[in-house]
């Protein structure tokens, strides 16, 4: 499963790092301290955050996930605009909150 | 081969790049992903550490055909009691640093988890030097 097949199962719209979208999704971490996703997350992860700065793609972009997405709503800085496009890293959001987006991409991954 | 890399104190907006150069560079060398992505947690917590807390400091990184030796060195406040540091939990993070997902006291332990040694040596009102060992072999 490819970033792309999560956006278009789960509605999710695109804020940025385009050329990133064909990266290939293994699994998803759901985390708003970056420590914990730092020491936990895996190479190929979505991660769900509500975070929106800049830090989160150093983080993203070091520990390679697939993709961030952020709930509720929120869009990302200005800087994290800018570097989702430097590091091709995508980020995506969403109108769900954590709860609902953890439950359906759990489902959809672990299918 | 050796490698140095500067760090500003305070300056959340370039936390990470060190880390990043650093692997950019081990990927180059060929060094195992696994080995990598270890020594990338350390390095970043430790990096972070220094922008959150210190008034600047430097990584340098020394790799030989066995180890890859990084040392964290800053100019800061020190730590004055690196036992409860190190415990899972424990943060001196202002309020500001933790509501951006950061100072939930799991830095240190990152680092020692991923570090096959570490070294911390610290002196109030001086600062804090960081050992981080990776074996390669």
């Amino acid at each position: 499963m490819t970033v792309n097949d999560v956006i278009k199962s789960l509605g999710l719209s695109v804020f940025g790092g385009e050329k990133g979208l064909s990266r290939e999704v293994t699994g998803g971490y759901v985390s708003d301290l970056l420590s914990d996703v730092m020491g936990n997350a895996s190479e190929g992860d979505v991660w769900a955050t509500l975070q929106t700065h800049k830090n989160v793609m150093a983080v993203a972009s070091l520990k390679e996930v697939a993709a961030v997405i952020l709930v509720k709503g929120l869009k990302p800085d200005e800087d994290m605009l800018e570097q989702s496009n430097e590091e091709d890293v995508p980020v995506l959001g969403t109108e769900m909150e954590t709860f609902e987006l953890a439950g359906r991409l759990y489902g959809l991954i672990k299918k | 081969m050796k490698f140095k890399y500067e760090i500003e104190g305070g300056n959340f907006s370039k936390a990470g790049n060190a880390s990043s150069a650093v692997k950019k560079i081990l990927k180059q060398l060929n060094v195992p992903p696994a080995t990598i992505k270890k020594l990338v947690v350390a390095l970043y917590e430790g990096e972070v550490n220094v922008v959150a807390h210190a008034w600047n400091g430097c990584i340098y990184v020394d790799i030989d055909p066995d180890r890859i030796f990084v040392t964290i060195e800053d100019e800061g406040p020190g730590i004055p009691d690196i036992g409860q540091a190190m415990q899972e939990g424990y943060s001196t993070a202002s309020q500001a640093v933790r509501e951006m997902g950061f100072g939930a006291g799991m830095g240190l332990p990152n680092m020692k988890k991923n570090a096959d040694l570490l070294n911390i040596k610290s002196e109030v009102g001086k600062g804090t030097t960081v050992e981080i060992t990776t074996l390669l072999k």
